[in-house]
């Protein structure tokens, strides 16, 4: 983890921090992460995977069982939730019904004593900024999920923190205004800069928003990269399976010098590849990055095998394509519908040669 | 669909629909005698009050000479005073140790939690007899004895007893309400900078407060018609109105007693209803 060439330093270090529940329930074990100033950080796994109760000892509503949480220089230790620079959505808003819009985004100020007048300015302008303007008067009741949420990034952002959390603030919205908010979550982070962590199991919730990805499984960090950088290089198998879609073919590897591998799978043709794993490993391919042709493609380096088209999944924007080339299970390939037809223009059954270059491909040891 | 279909081919040859249970005809017996157990006695009873008769046997004509009569008895008034006073401090009181044991019940985990929350509900299931036989027993032996002291304090012992047998009814009710409550709400507060009791007074007690007021009102319903325990604590210079009514009814039953009677359904229901009317406020406030 390097910081950037400003070197300025980082508003969040995790230290070596470990959460133990109860007397053996390790929830986060052993983690050290930096958040750069002005990062879009997304915390991503699959649930109980420690994501939340690391965030939640961010906020300060846990306590670290061994290890310490620095924000913007200073030690959280012995620092309470309500008086740390950090400001949190809840995963339900957490929206106070018996307060108005207005008093609800008020209330962090009220708290800190700020002046009646102060405040009336600065809630009109968190207001405005979340496009809810002139809706300060009314009751959460009145509201949809989406305004709710609103109101809540509006109360959390008032205070101008100096990291605003975000525990899967968008899980509970339907899928047209989740994407919407996603762009402009990214905007409004733009605007304030603020560092924003944001917890999330949607992996393509946290590779469309986020700067930095942390990849967690059962309360390690297996990986911590930008969104490219996660998708194209994961160095786990783990991370290679969470982060999308992928083939892996099964196969012995053998060092071909200069770098390189040659690796033999039951399916396909011999594949020299960049690595240095010998033995058992496994070759690993992204849908999209695989094609399909009727003949035999003809450059040399391709891997290719040949096989039945045994099922079609229509998506609208792309098909998914599955061939069954006599490994365990069939290869997956993301076709493009450029034209209007449904899938490749190949009809189920048809026998067909499936190809990548080595180069988009990826070799993981067991 | 087979099951369907058997379930219509044994329906009765009657047009009423499977969800039409109300205009089944044993079913509209029971409610109309449920109805007259329950209401008939009561409207008789304040029937009569207006009855200008001496015995409660016979309709004589209309008369209003018996409220006359209760308003007049200084005895009964006293009491009637005595009572109001009572449940008013009892209720406030219960309230508040209601809401307090219910807050450290739901709030904190302590060892012993679930003994103290057992023996908290203790005096809602023991029988009254035995409350007031135990709680005249305590004021006895500890010369807790109250009735010679200036009014209302003469009232002391007796306002304790109900406190001690209504504040677990309120916890109840208010610990019920609580557990409806999104912790997440909680933190947020915290989250925004709040205190331990800040977030108890701004984000807690408002949505507790449906709660408190259906406490309350059971609360002092409890203490407003109690005879077992007040009959045990009370002395001679501190009747309740319910002692005292029964202290009358043991001569014979006179359309005075039922006047006084009416007088206390009547505050009863109105009390209830704005406590009905207060909490469906809260609820529509706080509904989604």
């Amino acid at each position: 983890m390097t910081s950037d060439s400003t070197s300025k330093t980082p508003i969040i270090e995790i230290r070596n921090v470990t959460k133990i529940y109860g007397s053996d329930v390790k929830a986060v074990d052993n983690v050290s992460l930096e958040v750069n100033r002005g990062e879009f950080f997304a915390l991503l796994g699959p649930s109980g995977c420690g994501k939340t109760t690391l965030l939640r000892m961010l906020a300060g509503f846990e306590t670290p069982t061994e290890g310490a949480v620095i924000i913007d220089g200073q030690n959280m230790g012995d620092v309470q939730a309500n008086r740390r620079p950090v400001n949190m959505v809840f995963q339900s808003y957490a929206v106070f019904p018996h307060m108005s819009v207005a008093q609800n985004v008020g209330y962090g100020l009220k708290i800190d004593r700020v002046p009646r007048k102060e405040i009336n300015k600065r809630v009109e302008e968190a207001l405005d900024l979340v496009k809810l303007g002139g809706l300060g008067n009314r009751m959460p009741d009145e509201l949809s999920g989406g305004q709710r949420q609103r109101v809540a990034l509006a109360r959390a952002l008032v205070k101008r923190p100096s990291v605003l959390l975000l525990d899967e603030p968008l899980s509970a919205l339907d899928a047209k205004l989740r994407e919407a908010m996603q762009l402009e979550l990214v905007r409004l982070q733009k605007t304030v800069g603020i560092t924003f962590v944001i917890v999330t199991h949607d992996q393509a919730e946290a590779l469309s928003m986020a700067n930095r990805i942390a990849v967690m499984e059962a309360g390690v960090v297996r990986q911590v990269a930008g969104p490219n950088e996660l998708y194209e290089h994961p160095t786990s198998r783990f991370v290679a399976d969470f982060i999308g879609q992928i083939n892996m073919f099964e196969g012995t590897a053998s060092t071909a010098g200069d770098g390189k591998v040659k690796v033999g799978t039951s399916a396909f043709n011999e594949a020299v590849l960049s690595g240095t794993a010998t033995g058992k490993v496994a070759i690993a391919v992204r849908p999209e990055k695989v094609s399909i042709s009727r003949d035999k493609p003809s450059d040399t380096g391709t891997i290719a095998a040949r096989g039945r088209m045994t099922d079609i999944a229509y998506y609208g924007g792309f098909s998914n394509v599955f061939v069954d080339i006599g490994a365990d299970t069939p290869v997956l390939a993301e076709v493009s519908n450029s034209g209007r037809n449904v899938g490749p223009g190949y009809t189920q059954g048809e026998e067909v040669w499936v190809s990548f270059k080595p180069e988009n491909t990826l070799l993981f040891d067991h | 669909m087979r099951f369907m279909s058997r379930l219509f081919s044994r329906r009765p040859k009657s047009d009423i629909g499977l969800l039409d249970y109300h205009r089944r005809l044993w079913l509209q017996v029971t409610v109309a005698l449920t109805l007259i157990f329950l209401y008939a006695p009561i409207l008789t009873l304040m029937a009569f009050s207006f009855n200008d008769s001496k015995r409660n046997i016979v309709w004589r004509g209309f008369t209003l000479k018996y409220y006359e009569k209760a308003a007049g008895n200084a005895e009964l008034m006293e009491a009637f005073l005595n009572s109001l006073t009572i449940a008013f401090v009892s209720t406030i009181m219960s309230v508040i140790l209601g809401a307090l044991t219910a807050y450290v019940l739901w709030r904190f985990r302590f060892p012993g939690r679930t003994i103290f929350e057992g023996i908290t509900a203790l005096p809602v299931v023991i029988p009254e007899i035995c409350m007031g036989v135990a709680l005249m027993v305590f004021f006895a032996r500890t010369g807790f004895n109250t009735g010679t002291w200036i009014w209302p304090f003469n009232l002391s012992a007796i306002t304790i007893a109900h406190i001690a047998f209504s504040f677990p009814f309120a916890a109840i009710v208010i610990r019920a309400r609580l557990e409806s409550f999104n912790r997440e709400l909680a933190e947020s507060a915290k989250d925004l900078g709040a205190s331990e009791f800040q977030v108890f007074r701004d984000i807690i007690v408002p949505h507790m407060k449906p709660g408190l007021i259906a406490g309350a009102l059971l609360a002092f319903t409890l203490s407003l018609d109690d005879f077992v325990i007040t009959f045990f604590t009370s002395g001679p210079n501190t009747l309740t109105f319910p002692v005292k009514i029964y202290s009358m009814v043991r001569f014979s039953v006179t359309p005075e007693v039922n006047a006084a009677s009416t007088i206390l359904i009547i505050i009863t229901v109105i009390i209830t209803a704005l406590a009905l009317r207060l909490q469906n406020r809260n609820n529509m406030l706080q509904a989604g």
